[in-house]
C-alpha cells in the first residue's frame, strides 16, 4: 500500500517530495500527493515529514499495530522502520555524500558586526557569544566583519568579545549604511574567504542587507533566528524561528548550498564577557564599489523614538491599561521603561481614551507583539489584549484584582496597588542594572 | 510611470493555532486574506499613478484560489493583475519565490518600462522580509525597506522616508527602485462602487511556468536550498505565580525581581562602548 | 449610475437562490452582500434538504462541499439525566435522491456563490445597502454605504437575513419581539472521522442528526440539536428571546448546561471546540411573516420570517422563497407590470407552495407552548418517569407497573389538564 498523506496534519512544506528516491511525491495546493503508481514505500518521506503527515499503513490499521507492540512475537514487517543502527548507518553516510557548494571548502563562523550612525548594536556581540558555541561544535574558527567608515575602534571591540580574527573593510562610501555598498562588501568578503556559517542580528539593517547578500550568493536565508544549533552527526546549522505569527516555531536547515546565513533576533542569545585586550589577525579588504555606482543617497538621519518605532519587534515591553487611571499618571510606566530600555505600549482602552497614541496599541486591532518579557500594568486581560501578547515569553502582571484575566497567561502575577508596585519595581530594576542595560 | 505591487494572499496568521496534541497547524477554516502591508504597497502605487498619471501593475505567486484576493485588489483601482500559478512553483522559499516573481517582472518590464516595484515589508505568515529584497537585487534596482512616506517623486528619481533603528532615515534612490512599505506609509481606502463593480468581474491574467523562460532548478523546492526540518509549538510559559503584594509589598517586589534576574528573564549587558543602537 | 434588472440584497442561500433564477431567466442581476464574502456572517444548525437546493441547482451533491448525508434522525426528549429516543434510519438516504445532508454553511454558502456567479450574477461583496431608492412612491434601486454608491434596479429582492434593516425601513417587515425571535448559539467540535462514525453506528461518510427537546432548553420553547460532519459535530441550542430574558438565562449557559448531559457529553467527549457561533433566528412563523411584496420589491428567506421552528427547516425555505422571487422577478419585468398588484403572484406562488402551508399549519405553535409551558418541561419528565418504571425489572407485574405509571401521570398533571392538552397539541401540531 503507497504513503498515506493525513492531509490535516500536512504543512505543505514540500521535505518529503525533495526526498523520494522515485518522485512519487508532489504538492499539489500546498498538500503533498502522493502518486501511488509510483509509490516504491520506501518511507523515506514518512521519516523526514516534520509534522508526522505521513505513514505507510493506511490509518484505520493503526490500532491494531499499537496492539501488537504490547505483546504478542513479532514477525518480520517490511513496513515497519529500519532499526535504529541501520538508520544511523544510512544518516552518517548521507551527511558524508552531502556535496558543498562548489565542491570548495567553506569553513568558518563569521558574525556580521552592525555599526551604523556611531553605534554598534549589541546584537553583535551577543551574535559573538552565540558564534563561539557554533564554532566550537564544529572545530572551525570564529570571526567578525567590520564594514563602515573609521572602525577601528569597533575593530577592538570585536577582539574583546571573542573574535579570533576580524575583517574588515573601512571606506568613506561605507559612512551611512545602505544596501548597495554593504551588500558588495559583505558579498565579496564571503566569496574571497568562503565562510560556512554568516550571521547577523534581525534588526532594520540586517534584515535589509541579508537577503540581498543571500541572492547574490544564491544560497539559504532563514530570517528571524531565536535558537541556533549544530547537529551533530551532519554539522549542519539547525535555525530555529517562530512562524506562523509565533504560533508554531519551526527549524530550517539549508542542506547543500553555502555559506548558511541567518539573522537572528537582537537580546535572545546571552551577552558574552567582554575581556579587555585580547586580539588577533586583521584582515582588509579594498571596497569595490565607488560612489558613483551607486544609486542611493541618505539625505537625512532624524533620531527619534526608536523603541516605539518597532513595538513588534520589541524584546522588552511595558504595557499599560486603564487601571493607570489617568494620562498624567503614565509616568510611573515611562520610568518602569526607561529603568529597562523598554518600548511601552498600552490596550485599546489607554487609546480611546485619548491618553497614548494608536501605534502603541498592542492587541486584536492593534499590533500583535512577542517579546522576550512582556510587562502588563493595570491591565485587566480582556481576549482582544490577550491575543496580542499571549506569545511573549514571559509575562509579568501587576493588578490588584485576582480575578483578573491577564494572570492566566502571566508567569509572574503581582497581586497589589499598581501605584505601589510601580515605583518600587522601578527603583529595583535600577539598583541592578546601574552598571549596565537590560538584556 | 509605472507601478508594480507584489501582492500575496495568506492564511490570517491571528486565527492559525497548533494543535497541542498533534503539533500541527489547524488551518481550516482560516479566512485568506491580502497580506496586510501589501494593501498598503498598492494603496501607495495608486496615489502616486493617480497623482503622476500612469499604470498600477500587480503580481501574485499562488494557488489559483489566490484570484480572489487579485480582484480584491483590483477594486482599490489597479489597472491590471497577473497570478503565477503552477504547481512548480509550489514549495519555493523565499529565495526561489523572489527568482520566480523576478522573471515575471522582467517580463512585465518588458512590455512597459517599470519605474517602482511596491511590496509589503513582510508578509504576515512568514515574517521572513526576503522576498523584496531579493526581487531589488535580482533587477539590479535600487532598494528601499521599511518605508513609510514617500516625500518626493519625479521622472528620475524617488525620496522615501523610512525606519531603521534608532529614527527615521530619508533616502533618495534613481529610479527604477524597489521600496517595502510599512503600514504608517498611507490608510487604506474604501473603494467606490463602480470600482467594486469593475472588480468582481475582473479575470486576472494567469501565467504559467511554461508562458516565461524559467529554469526550472531554480524554482519551487529544487530551487529552494532552505527546507523545514522540525516544526513544534512554541515552549510554554513556565510557571503562573502569583505573588502577593498586597500586605508586604516592598519585601514582595525585591523578592520577584531577584527571581526574575535569577531566571535570566531580564540579563544584564555591559554598558557598551559607543553607545548601542 | 449603473442599471440592474434585479438587485439582491444579502447573499445568504435565500439571496443567493433568487439571484441564481433571475441570472437563468436573463435578468442583468447583482447580489450585494456586508460580509468579506458570503457566508462570512452566516449560521444556522447544518441541515440542507436535498428538494429545495435541487431546484435551485439540479444535481448540486456532484459538486457542493456537503458534509455527511443524513440517514438516521433521531428525536431524544431530556429530562434531568434521562433520555428518551426515537428515530428513523434509512440507509436509502445515503444515495441519489438524498434527503437531507449536513453542511457547513462557510464552505457551502462560498460554493453557491460561485453558482451564481457561473450563471452571470456580479457578487460585490464588503458592501453595506443602506435604503431603498425611491422615484415618487416607485422603488428604483438601492444606496450603498460606497462612494458613487447608488445602483438602478427595476425589482430589488430583500434577503437582508433575519435582521432586516432595509426590509424594516421599507415598511415590510415587523420590528422583531423577543416572542418571535430566538437565539441560537452552536458550537463545531472537532473529532476524528472513526470515533464520529462508532459514536453514531454510521458507515464511513453517512451522517445522524438529533434534535433534543426537554431539558436541553431548561423547558423553554426551542430545541437543541447535534448534526455530524465529516470530522466535526454541530452541536447547539436555540430557544426564544423572551424565556430566556426571563429566566436569565443565557445562550452560552444553555449550550454549556446541554453539554454536561450524560447522553450528550459521551458523543461529545475528546473533541475539542473549533469554532463558537452565534446567531437569531426568527420564529414568528404565520402569524409575524409579513407582506411579501410591494411595488418593486420582494421579500425571501428569514427577513420574511419563513422558518419552520418544530421540523427545524429553514434554509430550505430559504432557497424555495429565493428561487419563486427570482422567477416572478424575470416574470414581472417582462411583462413590465412591477406593480404591487404584478409582485403579488410570488406571494400567491408561496401560499401554493409548501413554504406558507407549512408555516400555517404550525401557526398556533408558538403562542401553544407559550400558554402549555408544561409540554415542554412536565411531558418530558412524566414520560421519562414512565420509561424508568416500565424498564425497570423488578419482581412487579406489568399489570401493577401500568397502575403505578398512571398514578403517577395524574399527581403530575390532572385529568382536565390532559385532556386540554392532548385536544390543544393536536390543533397545534396535527391539524
Amino acid at each position: 500500500m503507497p504513503v498515506v498523506v493525513d492531509k490535516t496534519k500536512c504543512i505543505g512544506c514540500g521535505a518529503c517530495v525533495v526526498e523520494c528516491p522515485v518522485e512519487a511525491l508532489d504538492l499539489v495546493d500546498g498538500t503533498a500527493t502522493v502518486d501511488p503508481a509510483k509509490c516504491k514505500e520506501t518511507g523515506s518521506c514518512v521519516t523526514v515529514c516534520p509534522s508526522n503527515a505521513l505513514s505507510l499503513e493506511a490509518k484505520a490499521a493503526a490500532p491494531a499495530a499499537k496492539k501488537e507492540d504490547a505483546g504478542a512475537a513479532k514477525e518480520f514487517n517490511a513496513k515497519e522502520p529500519l532499526p535504529k543502527a541501520v538508520q544511523d548507518y544510512a544518516k552518517t553516510n548521507a551527511a558524508k555524500s552531502a556535496p558543498a557548494a562548489g565542491g570548495d571548502v567553506w569553513s568558518g563562523v563569521w558574525i556580521i558586526v552592525e555599526y551604523n550612525h556611531g553605534r554598534i548594536a549589541p546584537v553583535s556581540w551577543e551574535l559573538l557569544g552565540e558564534g563561539r558555541k557554533l564554532a566550537d561544535a564544529i572545530g572551525c574558527e570564529l570571526c567578525a566583519v567590520i564594514t563602515g567608515s573609521q572602525v577601528d575602534h569597533v575593530i577592538t571591540e570585536a577582539f574583546a568579545y571573542g573574535a579570533e580574527k576580524v575583517y574588515v573593510i573601512d571606506d568613506p562610501v561605507l559612512e551611512n549604511f545602505r544596501t548597495e555598498p554593504y551588500a558588495e562588501a559583505i558579498t565579496g568578503l564571503v566569496r574571497k574567504y568562503q565562510p560556512e556559517i554568516i550571521l547577523m542580528g534581525a534588526t532594520a539593517m540586517g534584515r535589509d542587507v541579508f537577503p540581498a547578500v543571500a541572492t547574490r550568493l544564491r544560497t539559504g536565508l532563514t530570517a528571524d533566528c531565536t535558537v541556533l544549533g549544530i547537529d551533530p552527526e551532519t554539522k549542519l546549522l539547525q535555525q530555529t524561528r517562530p512562524a506562523f505569527g509565533g504560533n508554531i516555531m519551526a527549524t530550517i536547515l539549508c542542506r547543500t548550498r553555502r555559506p548558511q546565513m541567518s539573522t537572528v533576533r537582537p537580546r535572545v542569545m546571552a551577552m558574552p564577557a567582554r575581556v579587555e585586550g585580547r586580539s588577533g589577525e586583521i584582515v582588509r579588504e579594498q571596497q569595490a564599489m565607488t560612489e558613483e555606482e551607486i544609486r542611493t543617497k541618505v539625505l537625512e538621519f532624524i533620531p527619534g523614538d526608536a523603541k516605539s518605532i518597532f513595538l513588534d519587534k520589541a524584546e522588552i515591553i511595558v504595557a499599560v491599561g486603564l487601571g493607570i487611571a489617568s494620562q498624567k499618571n503614565l509616568t510611573l510606566v515611562e520610568e518602569l521603561a526607561d529603568s529597562l530600555g523598554a518600548t511601552l505600549a498600552c490596550t485599546r482602552g489607554v487609546v480611546e481614551a485619548g491618553w497614548m497614541s494608536h501605534d502603541h496599541q498592542v492587541g486584536q486591532t492593534g499590533v500583535t507583539v512577542r517579546p522576550k518579557v512582556y510587562i502588563a500594568v493595570g491591565i485587566s486581560g480582556a481576549i482582544q489584549h490577550l491575543v496580542g501578547m499571549e506569545t511573549s515569553d514571559y509575562i509579568i502582571a501587576v493588578n490588584n484584582d485576582p480575578e483578573a484575566g491577564i494572570f492566566r497567561v502571566a508567569n509572574y502575577g503581582i497581586l497589589g496597588d499598581l501605584f505601589q508596585v510601580v515605583p518600587l519595581l522601578t527603583a529595583e530594576f535600577k539598583k541592578r542594572l546601574q552598571h549596565g542595560v537590560a538584556n | 510611470m509605472h507601478f508594480v505591487v507584489c501582492l500575496k494572499q495568506v492564511p490570517d496568521t491571528s486565527e492559525v493555532r497548533i494543535d497541542p496534541n498533534t503539533n500541527t497547524l489547524m488551518r481550516e477554516g482560516v479566512p485568506s486574506i491580502i497580506n496586510p502591508y501589501d494593501a498598503h504597497a498598492l494603496e501607495e502605487a495608486i496615489r502616486l499613478r493617480d497623482k503622476m498619471g500612469g499604470k498600477v501593475t500587480i503580481v501574485s505567486m499562488g494557488p489559483p484560489q489566490a484570484k480572489e484576493a487579485l480582484r480584491k485588489a483590483m477594486s482599490f483601482g489597479a489597472d491590471r493583475a497577473i497570478l503565477l500559478t503552477d504547481r512548480g512553483f509550489a514549495g519555493s522559499d523565499s529565495l526561489a519565490t523572489a527568482y520566480i516573481l523576478t522573471v515575471a517582472i522582467q517580463k512585465i518590464h518588458a512590455q512597459e518600462p517599470i519605474d517602482i516595484v511596491f511590496t509589503g515589508k513582510e508578509a504576515i505568515d512568514g515574517d521572513t522580509a526576503q522576498t523584496g529584497p531579493g526581487i531589488a537585487q535580482r533587477l539590479g534596482f535600487a532598494q528601499l525597506t521599511y518605508g513609510i512616506k514617500v516625500r518626493d517623486i519625479d521622472k528620475a528619481s524617488v525620496t522615501v522616508e523610512r525606519k531603521t533603528e534608532g529614527g527615521r532615515e530619508v533616502a533618495k534612490a534613481l529610479l527604477p527602485a524597489l521600496i517595502t512599505v510599512e503600514k504608517e506609509m498611507n490608510d487604506l481606502r474604501y473603494a467606490t462602487l463602480p470600482d467594486m463593480m469593475k472588480a468582481a468581474v475582473y479575470e486576472p491574467e494567469m501565467w504559467d511556468a511554461k508562458s516565461l523562460p524559467y529554469d526550472t532548478a531554480e524554482m519551487g523546492l529544487k530551487g529552494s536550498p532552505t527546507s523545514v526540518s522540525r516544526i513544534f509549538p512554541p515552549p510554554g510559559r513556565s510557571g503562573g505565580e502569583i505573588i502577593d503584594a498586597t500586605t508586604d509589598t516592598k519585601g514582595a517586589i525585591a523578592n520577584l525581581v531577584e527571581k526574575v534576574f535569577q531566571e535570566n528573564i531580564i540579563m544584564v549587558h555591559p554598558a557598551v562602548k559607543g553607545g548601542r543602537a | 449610475m449603473e442599471n440592474f434588472d434585479v438587485i439582491v440584497v444579502g447573499g445568504g442561500p435565500a439571496g443567493l437562490s433568487a439571484a441564481l433564477s433571475a441570472a437563468k431567466a436573463g435578468m442583468k442581476t447583482v447580489v450585494i452582500e456586508r460580509g468579506d464574502y458570503p457566508g462570512t456572517k452566516n449560521v444556522m444548525g447544518g441541515v440542507l434538504y436535498t428538494k429545495a437546493t435541487e431546484a435551485v441547482v439540479p444535481d448540486f451533491w456532484q459538486s457542493a462541499p456537503l458534509e455527511r448525508p443524513v440517514i438516521e434522525q433521531r428525536y431524544g426528549f431530556l429530562s434531568g439525566d434521562e433520555t428518551i429516543l426515537a428515530g428513523y434510519r434509512d440507509p436509502a438516504w445515503a444515495q441519489p435522491p438524498y434527503n437531507a445532508h449536513t453542511v457547513l454553511r462557510v464552505k457551502f454558502d462560498r460554493w453557491l456563490a460561485q453558482q451564481a456567479e457561473k450563471a452571470g450574477v456580479m457578487i460585490i461583496t464588503e458592501t453595506v445597502v443602506e435604503d431603498l431608492l425611491y422615484k415618487g412612491d416607485n422603488v428604483v434601486g438601492v444606496r450603498t454605504g460606497r462612494a458613487e454608491g447608488d445602483l438602478g434596479a427595476k425589482v430589488v429582492i430583500l434577503a437582508e437575513g433575519v435582521n432586516a434593516f432595509i426590509a424594516k425601513k421599507a415598511g415590510l417587515a415587523p420590528q422583531m419581539r423577543p416572542d418571535t425571535v430566538a437565539v441560537a448559539v452552536k458550537e463545531i467540535i472537532q473529532l476524528p472521522q472513526e470515533k464520529l462514525e462508532d459514536r453514531f453506528c454510521l458507515e464511513p461518510g453517512q451522517g445522524a442528526t438529533i434534535e433534543l427537546f426537554g431539558d436541553s432548553t431548561q423547558g423553554m420553547m426551542g430545541t437543541a440539536f447535534v448534526y455530524t460532519n465529516k470530522d466535526s459535530l454541530s452541536i447547539g441550542v436555540g430557544a426564544l428571546l423572551e424565556p430566556l430574558i426571563r429566566t436569565k438565562w443565557t445562550p452560552n449557559d444553555l449550550l454549556e448546561a446541554l453539554k454536561a448531559k450524560p447522553y450528550v457529553k459521551r458523543l461529545i467527549q475528546g473533541g475539542e471546540t473549533k469554532e463558537y457561533l452565534a446567531h437569531l433566528i426568527p420564529e414568528g412563523g404565520y402569524n409575524a411573516m409579513p407582506k411579501l411584496h410591494r411595488q418593486g420589491v420582494l421579500v425571501v428567506g428569514d427577513t420574511a420570517m419563513l422558518v419552520n421552528g418544530l421540523n427545524r427547516e429553514g434554509s430550505n425555505l430559504a432557497m424555495t422563497s429565493g428561487k419563486m422571487a427570482g422567477e416572478v422577478a424575470a416574470q414581472c419585468i417582462q411583462s413590465g407590470d412591477l406593480s404591487d398588484q404584478g409582485m403579488s403572484l410570488y406571494e400567491q406562488r408561496m401560499r401554493d407552495s409548501f413554504v406558507v402551508k407549512d408555516l400555517y399549519k404550525y401557526r398556533r405553535l408558538g403562542r401553544f407552548f407559550e400558554t402549555h409551558p408544561h409540554f415542554l418541561k412536565v411531558y418530558p419528565e412524566i414520560a421519562a418517569n414512565a420509561m424508568h418504571l416500565y424498564f425497570t425489572a423488578d419482581e412487579t407485574s406489568k399489570k401493577e407497573r401500568q397502575k403505578q405509571i398512571m398514578k403517577m401521570v395524574f399527581e403530575k398533571r390532572a385529568k382536565g389538564g390532559l385532556v386540554s392538552d392532548v385536544f390543544g397539541a393536536w390543533r397545534a401540531i396535527l391539524k
